[in-house]
């Protein structure tokens, strides 16, 4: 099989399986449906793997297939096709990976559920549309993926429909989402404006030389064009990223079964805005000034957003605030220009984060679809499979030595340390808050769950096999994926071709390889800096208040209600959309309707100009008396004024 | 080969006329099964004037041209290029739709409403396919008279206010029309509209024609602010009238900006073009904001109707500022292609919606939002249908209302970036109007007792759907077949249209 064959079938089969799943499901039964899906995404994955050995063990060039044209005119070329490269395949292999581990999970998590079909239609269908984003050889179709993955969300979160909350959340997602896609289509169209082309390669190739431009906003106002297009890459970025003020529509994606948080809302989609930047990283390391922007909006969401997560009692809840806080970083990174860093984290968080929410998932499903962490405790005994794999999960995490998560975090915050931005330093003291304020929520979360009293009544167990095997498989990269993954990422340039080689980037790369030689000495060296002695605190806070003294805390709690207060309204973002923004624009709407488009066009000029000629006539009316005097002055009075006319 | 030596348009049109006829003097039952053979029938002949048709050209093809009125030299003159073949054949497959869907949507008097449709697919194919300014405006007229009956007799409750409403309005725009077409033929000494392109035209002229005709077509399409029939038209016409009423008979208005304004008077459309763009962008953001305010279901999908054929006025008149920006063809090419494909996937997302709100308010009675909720639970496989409706009408990529907003908003960032972005904001207004409606329709408990008895689509309205969602996907996923149709007439016309006349 040639290249192009496999890349059509990696592609086509999900879909495939989304149609049958989709319009068939109902008529061949729930067993059928997940075979199916579950055996074309399989195929799906096998051969990613097999690309994935091509790309990044053999290192073989880019591969560009392209499929058939989209539109084509002498004006306009669009294809539909793929640019395999390092990065798209990582990114392939894990999409392919994590959906199907998905897959097989919610054959137990579903069960019996009444749109058990629908659902599995749904995830494949999302694979299909991540593939479409994550292989695509130019914007448009980036843009079909982005807007899939936005549409098949907004479904899957709304799946419960008859809930007002999940109808809310899988508005309130899809809306946010559009503001992004809104900078997303911008960028996309002045890229077409300076470059006449829609292509990755042909536009890193032009755009460079476009770097000194100024684009005139107005006659008087200009920009560098380089960094308006930029920009609004970015807001892109920040609407399916989440990050702050976009990331107010993932906690509310929660309403949505488990096994999509794990693959949408923590390992892919939401990846989709770190891609995209490290995809067009040679146009961003021209513009300084986003970089201090993405640095300064990455660390805050890292550290606020975290912070938010230690008032959660809703374990689902809970992981989704980790997954903004770890965005934030993600993000950060690249705001630092470590691309590569931000991959690293990218991969493995996708796999720890996946075992945390598979485990939530878990522990939900035993408990009979409670989601409160008040109404669990002393778990551990009962669920030891989840206990541990929820265990791995949280030491990748908090970034614990040798884990998975410790490598590619701990490559973030050195990276950030070693950029020359201005925004450097702030956004580093926010990266390792944020290391502490990760441990605090994340041991908070687990011990609320697995330790101490328990709060329930009745007999919990681990669930089934299909639940129990994902975790396990997951717990296995989440542990070991890190130290596999750093050598090749930092010392042997995996990910470089695909990404800018300006000195900015390629001698932070070089610093990061001699940092991250060998996973023992990074161990020791990680002993000399900062983050891992916050995270130590921060372990030791959520031990000290969850484990050893609770009394003491819950005596004391009061005296951080103010926190408490902020921290539970989530800054007031949500007050602020609701309030501000959504109350404004249907004011608006209703005054623009009334006022404009009733009062004063319909019954103003249009029932206006009719009303006016039926008084007009009236008026005429009364000249047509028919008596003949009245004719006879009107004729005498017309012949004046002609002959008065005429003598002029 | 022998398909060009048939006449095939006129014999489309006659057909179409001659089935009306057969169908209203037959009975009930049968009118339907006439009226779907006679619809199969007429979509052949479009398929054969598809078969035909040569994309390598913009000359026009399938030409008839005969003296009709010697004294006056109006002739019966007729012709397609690539910009009325796929309006003509949109025409034909919505009329097959309206057809199937006869049954659900009306009660009364079914073979006079089938019968009327055919008139109408006659009078709108007429508009398209003449060449003759006469012809055209015979046709043009002629369309009103079975929509005024169609709203008039099978409307709800307010049809009359309605129906005299769209007829005044429209005819209002029409009557000036005549008026520069007379001076048109008179100046030209012969009444084919070719005959108009060549002819020399000081701007003064120019500007008085263009003015006369924008009147015309701005009221058909709708543009800000001349709008406010189309909501009280669409919400009192039966379903059937509402998706020939915003898939071919708002595409007419805009027809008449590509086979008329753009080509004969360009130098008044240049000095025009910032005020279309600006009413076109009130159109979109405006009357996107009017729509998220509507509490009547119908009257919404009417607003969002008149917000996207702000795309086309906005691609028509975009070419102007991007050649003088650019002074680059291609582009400008784009901006009016642009135009075009939004023209034929509106029909699918705002002619789809209205269809398939048809066919629920024959089971609910109501068109407010308010009364409905949690239908989903009671019409899964309706509820699929309609969000693909909705959301081909948000602009899904894959979809077909993507194409067209796209290839606008690609050429919108080379006039000006302000241009683009409130463009641009179509893509959060229409999600916010049609998914929060979607919401508050679909999703949610059930409340009120007549949902309760809702049942699933029938297998005959599954079709109808289904062929409207087919169109969608097709165009959505590869639209390449349609912009081939129309590239070279496309061409031809932003030459003319950035062509000084004087």
């Amino acid at each position: 099989m040639n290249i192009a064959s496999i890349i059509t079938t990696v592609w086509m089969s999900p879909l495939l399986g989304a149609i049958i799943s989709g319009i068939f499901g109902p008529k061949i039964g729930h067993k059928q449906s997940h075979s199916i899906t579950i055996g074309l995404v399989g195929i799906s994955m096998i051969l990613s793997f097999y690309l994935g050995k091509l790309f990044l063990i053999d290192q073989i060039a880019p591969v560009n297939v392209v499929l058939f044209d989209w539109i084509n005119n002498n004006a306009f070329t669009i294809h539909a096709g793929f640019y395999l490269d390092a990065l798209s395949v990582v990114m392939l292999v894990v999409v392919s990976f994590v959906s199907f581990l998905v897959h097989i999970y919610s054959v137990g998590y579903m069960h019996n559920d009444p749109g058990y079909s629908r659902f599995f239609a749904y995830v494949s269908l999302f694979t299909f549309a991540m593939f479409a984003l994550i292989g695509a050889d130019n914007l448009a179709q980036l843009f079909f993926g982005w807007e899939g993955i936005g549409v098949v969300s907004y479904l899957l979160i709304g799946f419960y429909f008859k809930k007002n909350s999940a109808a809310n959340g899988a508005l309130k997602a899809f809306l946010v989402n559009r503001v992004g896609d809104l900078g997303l289509i911008l960028a996309i169209a002045l890229t077409y404006s300076y470059t006449n082309s829609l292509d990755y390669t042909a536009i890193l190739e032009k755009l460079p030389n476009m770097a000194m431009e100024s684009f005139y906003l107005t006659n008087h106002w200009s920009v560098n064009i380089v960094s308006l297009i930029c920009f609004l890459y970015l807001i892109a970025a920040m609407g399916k990223s989440t990050q702050i003020p976009l990331h107010v529509w993932l906690p509310e994606s929660m309403e949505g079964p488990t096994p999509i948080s794990a693959l949408i809302h923590a390992a892919t989609m939401v990846t989709a805005g770190i891609y995209l930047i490290c995809r067009l990283s040679p146009i961003f390391d021209l513009t300084p000034t986003i970089l201090n922007i993405i640095l300064i909006i990455g660390s805050l969401g890292a550290l606020m957003l975290g912070l938010v997560g230690i008032v959660q009692n809703d374990i689902k809840r809970v992981v989704a605030y980790s997954t903004l806080s770890q965005l934030g970083y993600m993000i950060a990174a690249t705001g630092a220009s470590a691309y590569a860093a931000a991959m690293f984290h990218l991969i493995t968080h996708a796999c720890f984060k996946a075992l945390l929410f598979l485990s939530a998932g878990s522990v939900i499903v035993a408990m009979h679809h409670e989601q409160d962490m008040q109404k669990m405790g002393g778990l551990a005994k009962d669920m030891p499979i989840t206990y541990i794999c929820s265990l791995i999960g949280t030491l990748a995490l908090i970034a614990f030595p040798f884990f998975s998560g410790f490598y590619s975090k701990d490559s973030i915050i050195a990276a950030v340390s070693m950029s020359n931005l201005p925004a450097a330093t702030f956004s580093y003291i926010c990266l390792v808050l944020g290391a502490m304020v990760t441990a605090i929520y994340s041991f908070r979360a687990f011990f609320l769950t697995f330790h101490g009293q328990k709060r329930f009544k009745g007999n919990v167990s681990d669930p089934g096999f299909t639940i129990t095997m994902p975790l396990i498989i997951l717990a296995i990269p989440s542990i070991f994926l890190g130290m596999i993954l750093m050598g090749p990422i930092f010392k042997g340039h995996m990910l470089n071709d695909s990404l800018s080689s300006l000195p900015l980037t390629s001698e932070l790369q070089h610093e990061l390889g001699i940092e991250f030689s060998s996973p023992f000495f990074s161990v020791i060296h990680a002993f000399t800096q900062l983050p891992l002695y916050f995270t130590f605190i921060g372990f030791m806070i959520a031990y000290a208040c969850y484990i050893k003294y609770p009394e003491i805390w819950q005596a004391n709690k009061y005296r951080f209600s103010t926190i408490n207060w902020i921290l539970n309204n989530k800054w007031g973002f949500d007050w602020f959309n609701d309030h501000i923004i959504v109350r404004y624009t249907r004011e608006l709407a209703n005054k623009t309707y009334q006022f404009t488009d009733q009062k004063i066009i319909d019954r103003g000029i249009v029932s206006g100009v009719s009303h006016m000629t039926y008084e007009t006539g009236k008026l005429l009316r009364r000249i047509q008396t028919g008596y003949l005097y009245h004719q006879a002055f009107s004729i005498t009075l017309g012949l004046i004024i002609l002959m008065f006319l005429i003598s002029i | 080969m022998l398909l060009h030596k048939l006449p095939l348009i006129s014999i489309l049109i006659s057909q179409s006329l001659f089935s009306g006829v057969w169908i209203l003097l037959s009975s009930d039952e049968r009118a339907k099964n006439i009226a779907i053979s006679s619809s199969i029938f007429s979509l052949f002949l479009g398929v054969l004037l598809y078969l035909g048709f040569d994309t390598s050209t913009a000359n026009m093809q399938f030409t008839e041209n005969y003296s009709w009125i010697v004294s006056l030299k109006i002739n019966y003159y007729v012709g397609i290029d690539g910009i009325s073949l796929p309006l003509i054949l949109l025409t034909l497959f919505i009329n097959l739709i309206i057809v199937l869907t006869a049954n659900d949507l009306v009660n009364q008097q079914i073979s006079y409403y089938l019968g009327l449709f055919f008139f109408l697919q006659a009078m709108v194919v007429g508009v398209f396919v003449s060449l003759n300014t006469f012809l055209f405006y015979l046709f043009w007229e002629g369309m009103l008279i079975p929509m005024y009956l169609c709203i008039g007799i099978w409307g709800s409750q307010l049809r009359s206010y309605a129906a005299i409403k769209f007829f005044i309005y429209t005819f209002f725009g029409s009557v000036i029309m005549l008026l520069a077409l007379i001076y048109l033929s008179i100046k030209a000494g012969s009444s084919s509209i070719l005959s108009f392109y060549n002819l020399p035209l000081s701007l003064y002229e120019q500007s008085f024609i263009l003015f006369a005709l924008i009147l015309a077509f701005a009221v058909k399409i709708p543009m800000w602010p001349v709008h406010t029939w189309l909501p009280d038209a669409h919400t009192e016409a039966p379903a059937g009238g509402s998706v020939i009423l915003a898939a071919l008979m708002l595409k007419v208005g805009a027809y008449g900006f590509f086979r008329f304004c753009l080509p004969i008077t360009p130098d008044a459309c240049l000095e025009a073009s910032w005020l279309m763009i600006t009413l076109s962008l009130i159109a979109i953001v405006n009357i996107g904001l009017v729509a998220l305010a509507q509490h009547d279901m119908k009257r919404l999908i009417a607003y969002s109707s008149v917000a996207h054929m702000g795309f086309v006025s906005l691609g028509c008149f975009m070419i102007y500022p991007i050649f003088k920006n650019s002074g680059h063809l291609p582009s400008a090419q784009l901006a009016l292609s642009g135009a075009m494909v939004q023209m034929i996937t509106h029909a699918f997302g705002s002619g789809g919606m209205f269809l398939a709100f048809g066919l629920l308010y024959e089971k609910i009675h109501t068109r407010l939002i308010a009364d409905m909720g949690g239908i989903v639970q009671k019409m899964p496989y309706f509820t699929a249908f309609f969000m693909i409706f909705v959301l081909s009408n948000v602009g899904l990529p894959g979809t077909a209302g993507f194409v067209g907003e796209f290839m606008v908003l690609v050429s919108a960032a080379q006039t000006n970036f302000w241009v683009a972005l409130l463009a641009g904001l179509t893509l959060v207004l229409s999600a916010s109007y049609s998914l929060f409606m979607f919401k508050r329709v679909f999703y949610g408990p059930i409340t009120q007792a007549n949902i309760e008895k809702l049942e699933d689509i029938s297998a005959h309205q599954y079709i109808a759907l289904s062929l409207m969602v087919l169109g969608i996907f097709f165009i959505g996923l590869y639209p390449q077949p349609l912009i081939k149709i129309m590239d070279k007439s496309i061409v031809n016309l932003v030459q003319l249209a950035l062509q000084a006349k004087f």
